[in-house]
Formats: structure tokens, C-alpha cells, sequence
């Protein structure tokens, strides 16, 4: 089997907080295969964001890497010293953040800051890198003349300003593109340009996408891992994701999306609140929100069940002797679908 | 608004302040006691009605406020009478100098050895140098600086005898303590501020965004984060150049600088109302001049600021 | 506009300036539209629509530069005394978008709750106070001991919840709902909504429900806005609007919304929407309770669209009409 591009495993990250310790991240494995995007899903405190800030080597200085190994193209980021992580990040693997109205600096003209990674991991002279700023910018859709460059963030859109951040994270040609959260600050319309823009790079680009919208996820992934507490609890392909969902959670997230062609009634919202981890409860961290809890998962984490060669789901429903349950009736006309599909009777057309 | 309007509005504004500060110094000198006259006592009443006359301070305040006014206008700062009688624009042109040159070094000194200091106390926030920073910052304000001064004499120039006590003409020598002296203040101020708001700038989305890019901490702090964190320190600039004028005074004293500072100080001991006045004028226009500079620094150093008003 | 249900409040010809830099902005142009009494009525629309400041501007926090806003039948702008404007902060209250920067940290939860009931003096005696207190604790899904909390040991969704407790203890008849969900996490905005839904049938509230999130206005309104730089553009049916939408501003909105479906998001087109100054235009109506902002003359080129549309004849696809040039959506 070819080396993954990245290969996450075993992660388990801790902070120190003045309250205590919290396990954010307890037992992450993953990978990342070249030319594909991988979402991550999850809400606050699922981990996603903290899985990717290990990669980038950009944890706060209370956080503690207790186990797992983080290997790029074979060799382990997490033995690396600061100055390496330096060469690696923006130049092999960058990062595009949540907020773009503060992601750049407000004193410092655009040329410039889209400029910065070429003179600095590549050694571009100053007028050379302009130029290809300047390229790099009517890639992303921002018509730049020279004077442009020389303009500040303040006077880009919000729209705009995501952009300009996702030029500079491409300057390099980087072989991974971790995006978090990128479109949750923006609207519907501007959101759509951009993932428009981020598919565009899939032949180039890897991409792993952090989103809580599953309808973003839909429309960009082609891998997808769900995170709840710090753990995967389901990955997959996207359409085994969407149209044959295994874990309770998974169930939840997709019935509680209020889509356009709801049928009247209550909307389905997830019992509960998201889970402690400073005292995290024995078993199963969904239990307590999960109507679908066997008694076992009071006591034991479930650990990831083969659903096929690319798709596992940690949750005791899985296990041969568990009884079975009667499924949702939104997850039980997914399934339906899914199985039409597969045998190849119904064209792809989707649920509607 | 455009910029030259700006400019014009300021000027306007500044010409107000002045006129008031000259009529309530005016009003501040006439009420004080004392007499302007050296030697008062031995003056019989004649030989001081004769005088009054001379010098127009026999006219009532309403018609001497006047002629001050025009004066003023015309550049006369009129005339010291404990100095040798001579124009105070002749005896404060000869001292301006030294306070500039002094002012302006420990200035200099003051802000960019306070922002380096600050910037790197930012870096390792918590650390030892922080620490020790943040200690001498406080240690540097709360000290007077005419007790560095004299510690400065004490040290260097008794005890070491590297530099001279108390000289002026010894070329860019004798400037080394006085600088030091008044340095002290500034960088202590420079030093808090640029800390607390470095700390902030570190902190901030696009700092995080520079590390992602594979910056290093230092090029960070000092290329990405100085010129945000600068800001808010040019507010202060105003207020800190009043503190060195102010300083100024005992500082010149000390060191025996031919300055205005010192100049300020025997004229008020001895009632020279025509200095006195002069001087607080001066301080005045410098203040106003220096708020005005800080204002457009603003527009240079934050383009939010400056394109605020321009068409987008 | 035909009124059959009461107007709990209407908006008429609203128009509200903001000064910016060279010149001034019309943040809301001229609108008018009526809330009944006991509905949802979902203003909806992207950023810098206008549709926050409406809201505001009702709520009295800026005065209107142009037109008239009637509560209850009372215009707002002739309101006059200490009494009525006390009746009219009771009556209309106001949900805000952040849970961490609308409750005063150094509050307690039950001083937070209490103050409504103190200002409007609802309250005889302390016990009696301590008891509403707990009520609307109750109400929103809460313990009845956070009373004692401060803001920062409750999670986001929490505070939320103490938000809506807020709005109610002065037993409102309108809230304004400011984005209320956009702060929150998703399991989380489920909870919300639901829980002003059922407030609202419960306590015979209307909602005014002010968001981005297009598909959770259409899950709770009656009736909707769709708002479009400053004005309105398409008022309706909530239902009718996302099944069938007419102007092509809001067709190019809902084609942009995501699927949790991969197989029909590999095949959609999204609609873009080129914006043409339409200076002659106002809201005209359609359909029964269908209004379209367009020009007396399109009136019918819409009303075949929809039409077409409820055959089942077109879907994502968008034509233009054959005698002007005005409007367009483009299919990419």
C-alpha cells in the first residue's frame, strides 16, 4: 500500500487549563490521500481544530502532545524542531483560518503579506514576488492591478479578505491546504464562490476542510470524518457518509439540518449539550444524548467498526450481538437511496 | 475632509489655544506678588515711580494686556529686567539649543530603547526578562529623574570619573548623563506601553496567520506586530514631551546646561515676568505643535486612519 | 397591502441614512410590510441588506430618517409620555445575536431577569420576584438554580436561553428576534428555535425573526422578506417563496444553500444574480400575499413564472423575460 500524504496516529492532545486538564484530542487517527479533500466534522469541543493545529505545529503553549505521531510523506512533523516546522508551514503545508476580517494584517498592504511566503520560503526578489502575488491574486478572483497591491485589508469585503487568504496559503504550491472553518463567517453567496474557488484546486491540492455544515460538506468532500469528544466516531466516503450513515451522532447531525423541503413539524435538535472534557464520563461520551445508548456504552468507549474497506463508525450498534434498532425514518430513506444506488438501478441524482 | 483642510482647521484651533494660554498667563502674572524690579527694596518711591514709567507698567492692566498682544504679534517678547535688560527673545534664543538638542536625544533614546525593550518583554511574557523588564519599568517611573541625575553624577562622573559632572561645551560627552537622566521616564512609559499592546498584536488572528505562513517569532514581533502596537504609543508622545520639558528644568539645574530650563528657573526666582511669560508661551506652541504631529503620525502609521475620509 | 388579521405592527416607507466617509448610505430604503398579530415573520437577507438595522430602527434604537412605523395602531414617531413609552419597551422586546456580550457579567442571572420585572414593577415583594424568576427559568429549559450563576459559567446555548427568559419577563407581545442561532453551535440552534417556536404558540407571541440562515427563517416563519440591498424584494408565503421563488435575487440565495446531499450537489448550478438599479421599482403584488419588487409592467411576465413554476415546469433554471433587458438570472 502507497504512503498516505498524511498519516495521523494515535493523536492525543491535552491543555492545561486553570480548571484542570482538558483531553482534547484522544486518540485521532486519519489520513489523507494526494488530490483528495477530507472534511472534518464535528461542533466545538470535537477536536477537529485542535487535530489540525497539531499537524501545523500552531498549539497554544499549554498544550501537551501526549502520544501519536503525525507523519508527512513519511516523516513524523511532531519530531520536528520549531525552526523545521518553519520551512514546512506556508511554504508545503498552509492553513486558512475562520475569521477573515481579522486573519490579516490591518498596516500592512496586501502586495506585501501575499508576497511574504514567496521571499520567504522560496527567495523570491521583492519585484519577482509581486509579479506572482499579483498572479496569485487573479487566481483567487481578486482583479489586481499594481495598484491594488498596494491597498489595505480594510478596504477588501469580507468575501474578499478570504480570498486574499487563501492566495497567500497557496503562494508556495503547498502540497496540503488545512482550511478551518473558512466559509462559516461569510454568506451564503460568498460562501459558494469560495468553495467554487477551493474545488478548482482539488487536482493540486489536498484539502482537508473543517466545517460544522454538513451541506458544505456535500458539496466539497470527498472523504469525511465526523469527530464528537475528541474522537472519530464516523469516516467514510462522502456518499456512505450521507446516504448510509452507522453512528447515532451522524443521525443527529443530518436530521437536525432544517433543509428546504422539511416537512412540517418540530425540527429534530440533539438532546443535551456538548460533552465535558475536564471530567470526561466513563463510556461513551455521546451516551448521554445518544437515544440510541445500549447499556454498554455507559461503561466501555466503542471502538471503530468496519462498515467497509473505507468506511468505519465507532458505536456499539455496530457489534454482532447488539440488537437492532429501528432506524430513523429521515437515516432509513437515505438508506433506501443508498441502496438503489448501489446497485446501480437509479441514476445519482440525490435524495429529492 | 481633505488634508489641507484639516491642516487649516488645526491651525485655527492652535492660534485659540495660544490666545488663551498668553491671556491667562498675562492674568497669572499680574495678580502674583512680588515686584519685577531687582534690588526692590532699595528703591525709593520716585526712583520707582520713574521706572514704572519707563518700562509702562505704570499704564492699568487692561491697556498693558494690549500692548503685550501686539506685541506678541510682532515677535517682541519684550524685556528682561533681571537679565541685563535685554530683549528675551535675544536672551531665550541663545539657550533654545541645548534643551532642543537634549530634548530630542532622550526622546529618541527614551522611545526606541522602550519599544525594544517592551517588544521583546512581550515575546517571553512571563518569563525572567519580563520580569526584570517590567520591574525596572516601574523603578524608572516612580524615580524622579533629578535623583537619577544625581546618581548619574555619583557614579559615573565622582566614583568612575568616565564622564564630566556637571559641563556643557565638552562636545557630545557632557550631553551622555543629562540624556540618560531624562531617558529614564520615557523608556519606562514606552517600554509598559508597547508591552501590553505587543502582547495584544501577539495574540491576534494575524499574527497566527504569519506562523502559518512559517514566520519566524522574531520577524513576527518586529515586522508584522511593531507597527500595530506602535499606535496607541504615539498617543502618549504628547504627554511624554511635556514630562521632558518639565524634567528639563531641575535636570538643567543639576548639570549646569545652559538651557531654557534653567533659564526658566532663575527667572521665575526673581520675578523676570517677561521671561517667565516668554517661556510659557514657548512651552505652549511646542505642545500644540507636537499634539498636531502626532495627529498626522496617526494617519501615517494606521492607513485605517487615513483613507477614513478618502473615496473608496 | 390588505390587512385582514390585525396589524400588530406595520412599517411604512421606512427609510434609514447612515453617514459614511464621502457620503451617505441607505442602509434600508423605503420599505414597508405588516406583521400580524401571532405570526412569524422572518426578515431574511446577506449581509448589508439592511435587515438588522430594520429591526433597530423599530425597536426605536435609531430614529427612522423617512417613513412611519405603527404599533398596535399608534405611530411611533407621535408617542408622547413617560407612561405609553414604558408600555412600549414591555410590549416590544428584543433578542441580540451574541450570548456573551448581551448579559452584563457582573450580573447574576436573577438580577439580569429581575430588572425587567423591577422597571415595570411586576412584581409585589421580593419573594414574588424570586418566583417569576424561577418561572421563566423553567420556561426557557433552565434549572431554576442558574438564578444564583453569574453569565460566564453558562455554556453559549445557555445564555442564550437566559436571553429569550429576558425578553419574556416583561411579558412582551412582539419580540425581535436578531439573529439569534448564528452564535451557536448547530445541535445547539435546533434546541433554540424549537423553543421559540413553542414559546410562540404558548404565550400567543409574534415573532419578528431577523437571520442569514435561510433555512432555519423558513422553518419557523409564516411569512417572510427577502432583503436586498437596503430594500425588499420579494414578500411572501414562506412556504410558496422557497418552493417557488420569483425575483431572481432570491432564486440566485436558495441556489446557493448546501444539501447534506452529495449526489444532487454534484449536479446543482448555482444562480448568480446581477444587480441592476432599478429606480422605478417597488414591491407590487403577484399572487395573493406574493409581492415581487419589479416594475408595474412585469407584474404579468411574473405571474406566468410562478405559475410555470407551480406545474412543475421549471427548477433551478431561470428565464428572462422577452420584452426588457432588466432582468436576468444567469444559469453558470
Amino acid at each position: 500500500m502507497s504512503e498516505s500524504l498524511l498519516d495521523i496516529r494515535n493523536l492525543n492532545v491535552s491543555f492545561q487549563t486553570f480548571a484542570g486538564t482538558v483531553n482534547a484530542v484522544r486518540g485521532v487517527s486519519l489520513t489523507l490521500e494526494k488530490g483528495e479533500t477530507l472534511a472534518l466534522v464535528g461542533e466545538s469541543g470535537s477536536g477537529k481544530s485542535v487535530t489540525c493545529r497539531s499537524v501545523m505545529g500552531l498549539l497554544s503553549k499549554n498544550a501537551t502532545i501526549e502520544q501519536g505521531e503525525i507523519l508527512f510523506r513519511g516523516s513524523n512533523l511532531l519530531a520536528k524542531s520549531d525552526k523545521e516546522m518553519q520551512r514546512i508551514r506556508g511554504k508545503e503545508i498552509s492553513m486558512i483560518f475562520q475569521n477573515p476580517m481579522t486573519a490579516l494584517n490591518p498596516t500592512m498592504t496586501i502586495g506585501k503579506q501575499v508576497a511574504e511566503p514567496l521571499r520567504l520560503h522560496q527567495k523570491f526578489s521583492r519585484t519577482a514576488a509581486r509579479r506572482q502575488a499579483q498572479e496569485l491574486l487573479e487566481l483567487v478572483g481578486i482583479p489586481s492591478s499594481t495598484k491594488r497591491l498596494n491597498d489595505y485589508p480594510h478596504q477588501f469585503s469580507g468575501g474578499q479578505r478570504q480570498r486574499i487568504v487563501t492566495a497567500i496559503a497557496l503562494a508556495c504550491g503547498p502540497e496540503i491546504l488545512i482550511a478551518d472553518e473558512p466559509t462559516t463567517a461569510l454568506d451564503v453567496t460568498i460562501q459558494a464562490q469560495i468553495l467554487e474557488l477551493l474545488k478548482e484546486l482539488r487536482h493540486t491540492t489536498s484539502i482537508i476542510f473543517i466545517t460544522h455544515d454538513l451541506g458544505v460538506v456535500a458539496n466539497v468532500a470527498d472523504r469525511v470524518a465526523v469527530m464528537y469528544g475528541g474522537r472519530i466516531v464516523e469516516i467514510g466516503k462522502v456518499e456512505e457518509i450521507f446516504y448510509n450513515p452507522q453512528h447515532p451522532y451522524t443521525w443527529g447531525l443530518l436530521r437536525s439540518m432544517p433543509t428546504l423541503d422539511d416537512k412540517d413539524g418540530e425540527l429534530y435538535a440533539i438532546p443535551g449539550s456538548p460533552p465535558d472534557l475536564l471530567s470526561p464520563a466513563p463510556g461513551d461520551l455521546f451516551a448521554t444524548r445518544n437515544e440510541y445508548a445500549l447499556q454498554v456504552d455507559a461503561h466501555y468507549e466503542p471502538p471503530l467498526f468496519q462498515v467497509s474497506p473505507t468506511h468505519y463508525a465507532a458505536t456499539w450498534l455496530l457489534d454482532d450481538r447488539a440488537p437492532s434498532v429501528i432506524v430513523p425514518e429521515a437515516i432509513a430513506a437515505r438508506r433506501q437511496y443508498y441502496r438503489q444506488r448501489q446497485t446501480g438501478l437509479t441514476a445519482k441524482e440525490g435524495l429529492l | 475632509m481633505t488634508f489641507f483642510k484639516f491642516i487649516l482647521k488645526r491651525l485655527a484651533f492652535m492660534l485659540a489655544t495660544l490666545f488663551l494660554i498668553s491671556t491667562i498667563t498675562f492674568l497669572l502674572m499680574n495678580f502674583l506678588p512680588g515686584s519685577p524690579y531687582q534690588n526692590e527694596e532699595k528703591l525709593t518711591p520716585v526712583q520707582r515711580q520713574m521706572m514704572n514709567e519707563k518700562y509702562g507698567l505704570d499704564k492699568p492692566a487692561g491697556e498693558r494686556y494690549l500692548i503685550y498682544l501686539s506685541g506678541l504679534a510682532k515677535g517682541d517678547l519684550g524685556i528682561s529686567l533681571q537679565f541685563g535688560n535685554q530683549p528675551v527673545s535675544k536672551l531665550l534664543s541663545s539657550r533654545i539649543g541645548p534643551s532642543i538638542q537634549l530634548g530630542l536625544q532622550a526622546m529618541l533614546l527614551g522611545t526606541v530603547a522602550g519599544i525594544i525593550l517592551g517588544t521583546i518583554s512581550a515575546m517571553y511574557q512571563n518569563s525572567f526578562i519580563d520580569t526584570f523588564a517590567s520591574l525596572s519599568a516601574i523603578i524608572g517611573r516612580s524615580i524622579p529623574n533629578f535623583i537619577f541625575a544625581v546618581l548619574l553624577q555619583l557614579v559615573f562622573a565622582v566614583s568612575l570619573k568616565w564622564l564630566p559632572i556637571a559641563l556643557w561645551d565638552d562636545g557630545f560627552r557632557s550631553t551622555i548623563l543629562p540624556t540618560l537622566a531624562l531617558a529614564i521616564a520615557p523608556m519606562a512609559d514606552a517600554a509598559r506601553f508597547i508591552r501590553t499592546e505587543m502582547i495584544e498584536v501577539l495574540n491576534s488572528d494575524y499574527a497566527e496567520l504569519a506562523k502559518a505562513k512559517g514566520q519566524s517569532k522574531v520577524r513576527i514581533a518586529f515586522v508584522h506586530g511593531l507597527r500595530n502596537a506602535l499606535i496607541p504609543l504615539i498617543t502618549i508622545i504628547g504627554p511624554m514631551t511635556v514630562g521632558l520639558m518639565t524634567g528639563s528644568l531641575v535636570v538643567e539645574n543639576i548639570f549646569a546646561i545652559p538651557g531654557i530650563g534653567e533659564q526658566f528657573v532663575k527667572s521665575i526666582v526673581t520675578n523676570d515676568y517677561a521671561t517667565i511669560m516668554s517661556v510659557t508661551l514657548l512651552y505652549s506652541v511646542l505642545l500644540v505643535v507636537i499634539i498636531l504631529i502626532v495627529d498626522i503620525l496617526y494617519g501615517l502609521i494606521d492607513p485605517r486612519i487615513r483613507l477614513a475620509g478618502a473615496k473608496q | 397591502m390588505t390587512t385582514n388579521i390585525s396589524d400588530l405592527l406595520r412599517v411604512e416607507g421606512l427609510t434609514q441614512t447612515f453617514k459614511s466617509g464621502t457620503g451617505i448610505v441607505k442602509a434600508v430604503d423605503n420599505i414597508s410590510f405588516s406583521v400580524y398579530e401571532g405570526e412569524t415573520f422572518g426578515l431574511v437577507g446577506e449581509s448589508g441588506c439592511g435587515k438588522s438595522t430594520t429591526g433597530r430602527t423599530i425597536i426605536q434604537l435609531y430614529k427612522p430618517a423617512a417613513g412611519s412605523i405603527f404599533f398596535d395602531g399608534v405611530n411611533l414617531s407621535g408617542l408622547r409620555g413617560k407612561k405609553n413609552w414604558l408600555q412600549f419597551r414591555r410590549d416590544v422586546q428584543m433578542i441580540y445575536q451574541d450570548p456573551y456580550a448581551s448579559l452584563n457579567p457582573r450580573n447574576k442571572i436573577k438580577d439580569i431577569l429581575g430588572e425587567g420585572i423591577d422597571v415595570h414593577k411586576l412584581a409585589k415583594g421580593a419573594k414574588n420576584r424570586n418566583r417569576q424568576v424561577a418561572e421563566l427559568l423553567e420556561t426557557v429549559g433552565l434549572n431554576p438554580d442558574h438564578a444564583n450563576r453569574y453569565p460566564h459559567e453558562l455554556s453559549g446555548g445557555q445564555r442564550q436561553r437566559v436571553g429569550i427568559a429576558r425578553a419574556l419577563s416583561v411579558q412582551p407581545r412582539l419580540i425581535i428576534c436578531d439573529e439569534p442561532i448564528s452564535a451557536l453551535d448547530v445541535s445547539i440552534q435546533a434546541q433554540i428555535v424549537n423553543l421559540l417556536k413553542k414559546l410562540q404558540q404558548e404565550k400567543r407571541l409574534t415573532l419578528l425573526f431577523i437571520a442569514h440562515d435561510l433555512s432555519m427563517v423558513k422553518y419557523i416563519s409564516d411569512r417572510i422578506a427577502v432583503m436586498y440591498r437596503g430594500k425588499i424584494v420579494e414578500l411572501g408565503d414562506a412556504r410558496k417563496i422557497y418552493h417557488s421563488p420569483l425575483h431572481p435575487y432570491t432564486e440566485s440565495l436558495l441556489s446557493c444553500i448546501p444539501y447534506p446531499d452529495p449526489d444532487l450537489e454534484k449536479n446543482r448550478r448555482r444562480i448568480i444574480y446581477h444587480h441592476h438599479e432599478e429606480a422605478s421599482g417597488s414591491l407590487h403584488q403577484i399572487f395573493p400575499d406574493h409581492y415581487v419588487y419589479c416594475r408595474p409592467s412585469d407584474v404579468a411576465f411574473y405571474q406566468q413564472k410562478g405559475a410555470s413554476k407551480e406545474a412543475g415546469g421549471l427548477d433551478l433554471v431561470s428565464i428572462t423575460p422577452t420584452n426588457t433587458g432588466i432582468l436576468e438570472g444567469v444559469v453558470e
